[in-house]
């Protein structure tokens, strides 16, 4: 189960005395509950699950895993050894 | 309410809701039709007020169709219980390859529905069906007790006329056929899921409800090789081509990353955990067009201003008969079954 | 969107792959743990990118899977109450109880909302007073805190027209419960990358020691995905075993620590059923003492239940990975998305429905292939 979906923060208030906000998921909003994530910014990016925030998104991290990827077949290339060189 | 075209308002006014007399068959129904729908719709036909309208037929053959619509809410993003009204009978008689003349209306209306939304209802029919060119030529009228109709249902029915020679159904897809969508899937059903109770979201996204026999007439100008039309109303593209597959016993396969999508119904589809090739479309159509044509349809659509984003997103294959097989963005494959029950949103 | 887009890319997911299968020299099965992983290799193919040694094993964390039959039985009962309006995540609907689904029960007149958010369900409670909302409040560890704060929330308001029927299940137990299975072939596990974000992963290293078994938490997307199985094979392969984490953007260690405040104070740990699965100790939520008020079960009387679980069904087994759904007798046949036995035909990320749908697929490729001579 979690389904839970990346969006970004663009309006902070209150609604009971409940941390609530506004999130864009690309191009549509949502009232989301952001009582967990009591840190978090407008501007910033949330995962988001039954119209919760669970945690901020670690953008840099995000950023780093995704360099990674791009490493990836990079490497590869680099150190590929055609096969009549194999002892 | 706009009132200006209408011949005398006044009796309407009376009754700012619908009473159980309006019905009834006796003045109140009279009133109605008088100051509502004859206004409305406008044509000599209808004005006759007969008990059936005869009507100058071509020869040859005709089609028939008829659908009920129930939609909830009645006023929703980009259009109405009316638009779907006129366009899906409208629609449905286009996939034959026929051209719509004709549409009979019966309304079950519940007993308090608003005189001033019954006009709004029946104003957009007659704004659909003059876009479309057809007439609504005979109809009907019954009021049900207090909490039962939902504001209002509708029935219409419908006839066209079939070109000479033309033969287009669920049955005539064949391999080596490929399979074009005239435009983005899924706008309809999240416009719709935007404004209901719970499940609400802000959004730009607006029901793509719209009347497709110009679109298909001049497609048919162009090929007469055009194999099944089909507007992917309830269960989407999804169910369709399912249900096109079973008919016609042969397989689809088709590539994802060609549908499609707009983005705001991308992501609205991602926020409720629903898969954009399950939700329904008012304003659409599935044409499956044999190989060499396919270009040349293509083509043609791209000038309608109803199939200017159309695709070519797979083709028929006699593997896997009966079967709608995708290849999905990464590269991997996955079976699309047809839908069982309504699709909700999940959280797993 | 953001941040998901990204992690979607097919180029990258073929050269993922290409990087797995360059590292597998023997056959591995590993399961990965949550109902969403599951959704999104079916939904993208992803087992199809795998080298043939690499199975994955459909784990049980799907809530439409493993709820109760008694306590699916049960919110069926209070559901057909006459002025009880019962709201609940869509992918409830369908679930069979002993003898019906909710959608039987909208059918015969029961008044049964689908929400989005809990808090829709408290919503619901405020706009009408004159009826009894009840909450069926299901889910991993991911959803708890939305649940908790749904009843805190009703409770702050005063409303007495509101209360919620729990059936949480905990992660860690039933990890313990599948190595400590007999019948168990798993090998490492793929953690759910949300049940994480909310509870960190500092449950993990005990049960990687006992066991010996890698985890890697993972997360959703495609690329999510076969990173999660490549950093797994990667363990697996050298014979290690330790507590990983590649959904680093969102999973720390110690996880969302005032959504596990809220967690201390409105759930307690209980003993909890797992369908087809059994009884794991101590691996369920239930509203604590200081909440018993909105407990659905103390507030409605529903007696009488008889559950009968289909002896023909055998989605424990298939939970665990002992048994392929294509090996049940009833596959197929009595059993089928249609007419499903069990919850695993249920949910389209079950593991029967997965198969029931795919296996045809291959069984009628497999067909048309040319015979050699």
């Amino acid at each position: 189960m979690c389904l839970a979906i990346p969006g970004q923060v663009t309006e902070i208030h209150e609604d009971n005395g409940i941390m609530m906000g506004k999130v864009n998921f690309g191009g549509i909003t949502k009232n989301v509950c952001l009582a967990y994530v009591p840190e978090i910014a407008v501007g910033d990016y949330t995962i988001v699950h039954v119209g919760f925030a669970l945690n901020r998104i670690d953008e840099e991290s995000a950023r780093a895993t995704l360099k990674m990827f791009e490493e990836l077949g990079v490497l590869n290339e680099e150190l590929e050894v055609p096969d009549e060189v194999h002892e | 309410m706009e009132f200006t075209n209408w011949s005398c308002p006044l009796p309407l006014l009376d009754y700012p809701n619908i009473v159980i007399g309006h019905g009834g068959g006796g003045k109140l129904s009279a009133e109605l039709i008088e100051h509502l729908f004859l206004p409305a719709f406008r044509n000599d036909v209808l004005e006759n007020l007969g008990d059936s309208s005869v009507l100058n037929v071509p020869a040859g053959r005709l089609a028939f169709s008829t659908d009920s619509f129930v939609v909830k809410p009645l006023f929703f993003p980009g259009g109405s219980i009316g638009d779907l009204a006129v366009n899906g009978t409208v629609n449905d008689l286009a996939m034959s390859g026929a051209r719509p003349l004709f549409l009979s209306a019966g309304f079950i209306i519940e007993e308090g529905f608003s005189m001033s939304s019954l006009a709004q209802v029946v104003q957009r029919m007659a704004q659909a069906a003059e876009k479309a060119g057809v007439l609504v030529v005979t109809g009907d009228t019954k009021v049900v007790e207090k909490g039962h109709g939902d504001g209002c249902y509708i029935n219409t029915a419908g006839i066209g006329v079939m070109p000479d020679g033309l033969h287009i159904g669920p049955t005539r897809a064949q391999p080596g056929d490929a399979v074009i969508v005239s435009g983005s899937i899924g706008d309809h059903g999240m416009a719709i899921m935007s404004v209901r109770e719970s499940l609400e979201f802000e959004t730009t996204i607006e029901s793509d409800c719209a009347a497709l026999n110009t679109l298909v007439d001049a497609m048919l100008g162009v090929s007469r090789d055009i194999h099944v039309l089909r507007d992917p109303t309830r269960g989407g593209v999804a169910s369709s081509l399912n249900e096109i597959a079973g008919q016609s016993r042969v397989g689809i396969m088709i590539d994802e990353t060609k549908i499609p999508v707009k983005s705001d119904v991308h992501s609205a589809c991602e926020l409720l955990g629903l898969d954009p090739i399950y939700v329904a479309n008012e304003g659409k159509l599935i044409a499956i067009v044999a190989g060499h044509a396919a270009d040349a349809v293509l083509a043609c659509m791209r000038t309608h201003p109803l199939g200017v984003e159309a695709a070519i997103i797979g083709t028929v294959t006699a593997k896997h008969p009966g079967m709608l097989v995708a290849k999905t963005g990464i590269g991997g494959t996955r079976v699309i079954p047809m839908q069982i029950g309504e699709q909700l949103p999940r959280i797993c | 969107m953001k941040y998901m887009n990204e992690f979607r890319d097919g180029a990258t997911a073929q050269r993922l792959a290409q990087e797995i299968r360059q590292i597998t020299t023997r056959p591995w099965a590993i399961m990965e743990v949550c109902g969403g992983q599951t959704h999104s290799i079916i939904r993208n193919g992803i087992d199809q990118l795998l080298p043939e040694e690499i199975e994955l094993i459909h784990g049980p964390g799907c809530p439409v899977c493993v709820t109760p039959l008694e306590l699916i039985d049960k919110a069926l009962a209070i559901a057909s109450l006459p002025g009880v309006m019962f709201c609940s995540f869509g992918d409830m609907l369908r679930v069979p109880g002993s003898t019906k689904d909710l959608f039987k029960v909208k059918s015969e007149g029961g008044d049964i909302r689908v929400v989005y958010s809990p808090l829709d369900a408290v919503t619901l409670a405020q706009k009408n007073p004159e009826k009894q909302v009840v909450f069926f409040g299901i889910g991993f560890e991911t959803t708890a805190p939305a649940n908790a704060m749904a009843v805190h929330l009703a409770k702050k308001l005063g409303l007495r027209n509101f209360s919620m029927l729990v059936s949480h299940v905990l992660v860690p137990p039933a990890l313990e419960a599948i190595m400590t299975s007999p019948i168990s072939r798993v090998q490492a596990f793929l953690a759910a990358g949300h049940v994480c974000s909310v509870m960190g992963y500092w449950q993990y290293p005990p049960i990687v020691e006992r066991f010996h078994v890698p985890i890697v938490i993972t997360g959703f997307e495609p690329l999510d995905v076969l990173q999660g199985i490549r950093q797994t094979v990667v363990q697996l392969e050298a014979g290690e075993a330790s507590v990983e984490n590649a959904y680093a953007r969102v999973c720390s260690f110690e996880g969302n620590k005032t959504a596990q405040k809220m967690l201390e104070e409105v759930f307690e740990v209980t003993d909890r059923a797992w369908r087809g699965v059994g009884t794991i100790p101590k691996s369920g939520w239930r509203l604590s003492p200081a909440y018993r008020d909105f407990d659905a079960e103390y507030r409605f009387e529903v007696s009488g239940i008889e559950t009968k679980e289909s002896p023909l069904c055998r989605a424990g087994e298939v939970l665990q990975g002992a048994l392929k759904p294509n090996q049940c007798e009833a596959f197929g046949k009595q059993c089928t998305p249609r007419n499903p036995l069990g919850a695993t035909m249920v949910s389209a990320e079950g593991a029967c429905a997965a198969y029931y749908n795919y296996g045809r697929f291959v069984t009628l490729e497999k067909a048309q292939q040319p015979v050699h001579a």
